[in-house]
């Protein structure tokens, strides 16, 4: 077995530096590396690019890392619970990359799976289309988005074992899996980090080929950002 | 004139049985409340769940278990998770039957833009740009006209689009719309509102042929 375990979220981070490009996986505050952001926020490392679904909330997630402008573009689909995202990009200070949820999935798979790029109908005669290449199949058209390039992926899972082997839980999953093994350096953090054999290999998600490094997580708040319930009747 | 359940229960008769459908946020997620319970239908939300159920009961939140709006939700017998590029490769690939979503402009068309407001409100396309691209029954559910009293149907988008020529049906407080190669053909009226008040609320070309019949909800 090829062991990827590190001590903590410090140990992980080695090699980050200003400048970077990131990815996160998460979708909303679901799913978010939350050590990682915290280790992140707490180097106040500069000039960052983050492809990450969404910017978090004031708050919380990539909302830590925007309040103290340590973000310079960001690449997501939706950025609509996050005012100071909003000022920030409407002054004019934070650099934004809107992409279409499903090409966001896709442009992260392509890096993972070595495609340098793929073909989507999505965006096709909107303005996410300008100066890219189009191309007819079977009489539809369709847009050539290229794989993302990124330098350290940051991802949660909900188990995981000694060689890097993933489990993910219910919608927590998301964009988490296919950023492993998107970046140069994947950086996994879980619930509940176990010894090599405790997964069933049938119930593996993401193989530790895909990991360079995990690290038992710790503290999470996983925070619920529209707390919805009905009634017993 | 119909409120947002009204709309919600309207399009409700649009799902039958056997049904994969994707809810949009807002006025779409409403129609769940409605759909007839003797049919089967499931309901995929792109984060990555299909067989979503309702909300939980109070105590019982789960933050790994959440819809595309965010809230919390629960996951009924026989539902399954898959990450978000599976999520988008049912919706592109067709697997999806029916698409409801909101909009805040449709072209007679079938154009669509729901996303951004120049210099005004940017808060991203989400999976609507995937989602409007790839379905072949693209329900829109909205009030006919905007909180200024303007047409939402109109000739010509005026905001940037989320996609072209896509939109199949429009469910508004007013009417029912089918998008035709001519423009939008009237199919039904709301309860209580003139053909005339239909024309006057619609910018683009709105076609009336023979008698109109109101909507029936239940």
């Amino acid at each position: 077995m090829i062991k990827k375990t590190v001590n903590n979220v410090q140990e992980a981070m080695k090699g980050v530096h200003d400048g970077m490009t990131f990815m996160l996986g998460g979708f909303g505050l679901s799913g978010i590396p939350e050590n990682a952001i915290s280790e992140l926020v707490r180097l106040n490392l500069k000039d960052l690019t983050c492809i990450s679904n969404n910017a978090g909330v004031d708050d919380f997630g990539l909302g830590l890392l925007l309040h103290k402008k340590q973000i310079n573009k960001m690449i997501s689909s939706y950025v609509g619970e996050n005012a100071e995202f909003e000022r920030q990009m409407l002054s004019g200070e934070l650099d934004v990359e809107l992409t279409p949820q499903g090409t966001l999935a896709a442009k992260c798979q392509a890096a993972q799976q070595g495609f340098p790029a793929v073909y989507t109908p999505a965006g096709y005669g909107t303005e996410v289309a300008e100066g890219k290449e189009t191309r007819e199949f079977d009489g539809k058209m369709y847009v050539l988005e290229e794989a993302y390039k990124a330098d350290f992926a940051f991802v949660k899972a909900w188990k995981g074992d000694e060689a890097g082997n993933l489990i993910f839980k219910g919608t927590a999953r998301n964009f988490n899996p296919l950023m492993c093994g998107a970046a140069t350096v994947t950086v996994v953090e879980v619930e509940e980090l176990v010894k090599p054999g405790e997964l069933d290999p049938n119930q593996v998600h993401i193989p530790g080929i895909f990991v360079q490094r995990i690290f038992q997580g710790k503290d999470y708040e996983k925070r619920i950002e529209q707390r919805t319930v009905r009634k017993k009747e | 004139m119909l409120d947002k359940n009204g709309i919600a229960k309207r399009i409700a008769k649009e799902v039958k049985d056997g049904f994969y459908v994707n809810l949009g946020i807002g006025i779409p997620t409403l129609v769940a409340n409605y759909v007839r319970d003797d049919i089967e239908v499931e309901f995929q939300s792109e984060n990555g769940i299909l067989g979503m159920g309702p909300f939980p009961f109070e105590g019982e939140e789960d933050a790994d278990l959440i819809n595309a709006g965010k809230q919390t939700i629960t996951a009924l017998p026989g539902a399954s998770f898959f990450d978000s590029a599976m999520s988008f490769g049912m919706i592109r690939g067709q697997h999806v039957d029916l698409t409801i979503l909101g909009a805040m402009e449709v072209a007679e068309n079938g154009d669509i833009a729901n996303w951004k407001i120049p210099g005004k409100m940017v808060k991203g396309m989400g999976g609507a740009m995937d989602l409007v691209a790839s379905a072949e029954n693209i329900i829109v559910a909205m009030m006919h006209t905007n909180r200024e009293g303007e047409s939402k149907l109109l000739k010509r988008c005026s905001l940037p689009l989320t996609g072209v020529g896509c939109v199949t049906k429009v469910v508004t407080n007013l009417a029912v719309l089918e998008v035709t190669d001519k423009g939008f053909k009237l199919l039904e009226r709301a309860p209580g509102v003139s053909v005339e008040e239909i024309k006057n609320a619609t910018e683009g070309t709105l076609l009336v042929e023979g008698d109109i019949p109101e909507m029936q909800l239940n």
